[in-house]
């Protein structure tokens, strides 16, 4: 019986790469867009997430790129259902997010959980760090008990790096990078299973980055997390991440091993965003070629019809303006939503007026 | 980590340092004083008093300022001292407990209001616009109107026409409080509405609270001496600082210390409870709190020191 339970715990640390943890199909987040005056009307929506189809896999690091207001900040919070989303599911370890009552809610709370961009804002300047990491225990009842709290908050400030004598201090005593880390053992407080890492060190200073970066990427191997990374750094993106997944416009267009991606993206758009990166070596740096995208990126109010890149793409052809393109397949687990490797997607309505 | 190196506070002392931080400040030192005077007295006022409030001595009528009467006497021969004395007990009251009533409606409104918005919102924020429509003394009167004149009903009026202000004030600052990312990072690990209300957002939407608390006790002490004044607050013969105004303003020509005594009485505890708020708010805000506490320890540094070079 002990060899054989023994022997079950030890299949299952194996880790099946097609295991998925955070599944989302066809997610919608739209704000309405209300006229002014006294009616209020509803004259449209900014489609901030529009149609998302994303698997996050049991242990991974998942990269999320994109340009500011693409909607991967907007997505992110959507998956924890810190955003409602107003069409399309989530799924969280094969439950349905989006159909949680209040108390199914709070659970998940407890097992995914989000790193804030500016750690000046993500903490409560009346309470002290300590306070601030004993709440989600006292939220789901952890570790029951002030003396037992205080134990768990000084582990995890540990944990972080942060000296544990400073539970008893106030936010801003800290600096940035100080103020993150306890951002990040507020978030671990629950011994989450996702972590959404939403521009968390975007707000750093850069010789603080990489710091902050390597705790993350640590802390994810130690404590075997699941991180969705969103970022607009492709840099820090490639560095921490396994797969990378790029958003344009509120979809992903194109997602992909990390290596893989950065040697043969197959998106135009992620193509123009890769040659936007500088090169560590001067030569190389030197014979870079750039695509410089022309244009702006439409509002999330104006989508185009069909594929919402054609505005900016300089392979834009027929099917373009026709089809919204759907991720395809196009090798070894990489999927990109172009009509280059074969016209796939559903036709759009609104196709027909322009 | 730098932690280390610098001492940690004790949790404990923080009460006392934030005390000790307030009264480093002259102007709240000087409320703070003025106001446990005033307390002191109101307890204990007719120990204090020289005589009674009604004391009537015929002889003795319209006496100016001197060694018998500290303020004079009224025109009936009543010592003014005495009856400014025991008034104090009735303005604080008035104050206190009217502020207390319109502080405790006005907050959980403009909470409620702020953080659910909506319709509550609505609902709430216009149903105080109707009582906020209304001039503030005209609505006191309409309800001791309905309710009878008297001290009592003199609180009850000035605490329902108060309400308003607190529900606005704090329901401004909700609003910005709601839509800080600490609450909503608080709300990501799972914390309940009345956790983020009474641990977030009360919490931090509290210094204009306050502020607005230290004003309108200012405000209640004046609105109960005007009340007095026109006769619906306070009932004669009891003593209050706004009927002695009322009774004296006919003698001021001829006996100025009737009017004048209780009036200083009246500026001098709206002025302390003005700067005693103006001193918490310093105090309240973490920020402003650590940068007071470097400045207070720089010159406590250099007076230190001083003494020592030039000897």
């Amino acid at each position: 019986m002990n060899g054989s339970g023994a022997q079950v715990r030890g299949v299952q640390q194996v880790r099946d790469p097609q295991d998925v943890l955070v599944r989302a199909r066809g997610l919608q987040v739209h704000f309405p867009v209300r006229s002014t005056g006294l009616r209020r009307r509803r004259t449209g929506a900014v489609r901030a997430v529009d149609g998302v189809d994303l698997d996050v896999r049991r242990g991974e690091v998942l990269g999320l790129v994109g340009e500011s207001g693409c909607g991967k900040s907007t997505l992110g919070n959507a998956l924890l259902r810190l955003v409602e989303p107003t069409g399309g599911s989530v799924e969280f370890d094969g439950t349905d997010v989006t159909a949680l009552d209040r108390r199914a809610l709070r659970a998940l709370r407890r097992r995914a959980v989000m790193v804030f961009q500016d750690p000046y804002a993500s903490l409560d300047p009346r309470l002290t760090v300590g306070q601030t990491i004993a709440e989600p225990l006292q939220v789901h009842g952890l570790h029951p008990g002030a003396a037992a709290r205080a134990a768990r908050v000084a582990q995890l400030l540990e944990l972080v790096g942060v000296d544990p004598a400073a539970a008893s201090r106030y936010p801003h005593e800290f600096s940035g990078g100080q103020r993150q880390r306890v951002g990040i053992a507020r978030a671990l407080a629950g011994e989450p299973d996702f972590v959404v890492c939403d521009e968390a060190i975007a707000s750093l200073d850069v010789s603080v980055q990489a710091q902050v970066l390597n705790l993350l990427r640590s802390l994810q191997r130690r404590l075997g997390l699941t991180l969705l990374f969103v970022s607009h750094d492709l840099a820090a993106v490639r560095h921490l991440s396994d797969r990378i997944a790029v958003m344009y416009l509120g979809r992903v267009v194109e997602v992909a091993d990390a290596a893989e991606l950065s040697r043969s993206p197959q998106h135009p758009y992620t193509q123009a965003l890769l040659s936007a990166v500088p090169l560590p070596s001067p030569e190389l740096e030197r014979a870079r070629e750039r695509i410089v995208l022309t244009g702006d990126v439409p509002s999330a109010a104006r989508v185009p019809s069909g594929c919402r890149f054609r505005t900016r793409c300089r392979h834009a052809f027929a099917p373009c303006p026709e089809v919204d393109p759907a991720l395809q397949d196009v090798g070894g687990g990489h999927t990109a939503a172009c009509h280059l490797h074969g016209v796939v997607g559903l036709e759009d309505p609104r196709a027909v007026r322009t | 980590m730098s932690a280390a190196a610098a001492p940690v506070r004790p949790r404990r002392n923080r009460f006392l340092a934030g005390a000790r931080l307030l009264l480093g400040s002259p102007p709240a030192l000087f409320a703070a004083l003025v106001l446990v005077g005033v307390v002191l007295v109101a307890l204990f006022d007719d120990q204090v008093a020289p005589s009674g409030a009604n004391d009537v001595d015929v002889q003795q009528r319209l006496q100016p300022p001197g060694a018998g009467h500290w303020f004079g006497t009224d025109d009936l021969g009543r010592d003014v001292l005495s009856r400014v004395v025991l008034g104090a007990k009735v303005s604080l009251q008035v104050g206190v407990v009217a502020v207390g009533f319109s502080l405790v409606c006005g907050v959980l409104v403009g909470l409620f209001a702020g953080f659910y918005g909506r319709w509550l919102d609505t609902a709430l924020m216009r149903l105080m616009d109707v009582l906020f429509a209304f001039p503030a003394m005209l609505l006191a009167i309409a309800v001791i109107a309905i309710l009878g004149p008297g001290t009592t009903n003199a609180m009850i009026a000035i605490g329902i026409t108060y309400t308003p202000v607190f529900a606005r004030v704090t329901r401004a600052a909700v609003l910005g409080v709601r839509e800080s990312v600490f609450v909503r990072a608080s709300r990501s690990v799972g914390a309940s509405d009345p956790r983020l209300l009474f641990r977030h957002v009360l919490p931090n939407a509290l210094p204009p609270i306050i502020v607005q608390t230290s004003v309108s006790l200012a405000f209640a002490v004046l609105a109960e001496a005007a009340l007095s004044f026109v006769g619906l607050g306070t009932q004669p013969p009891a003593p209050s600082w706004g009927r002695m105004l009322a009774e004296g303003r006919g003698y001021v020509d001829l006996a100025w210390w009737i009017a004048v005594f209780p009036g200083l009485a009246i500026v001098v505890l709206v002025l302390a409870f003005n700067l005693l708020g103006d001193g918490l708010r310093d105090v309240l805000d973490p920020q402003q709190r650590s940068a007071l506490e470097a400045a207070r320890a720089r010159s406590g540094r250099r007076r230190r020191r001083t003494p020592g070079r030039t000897s």
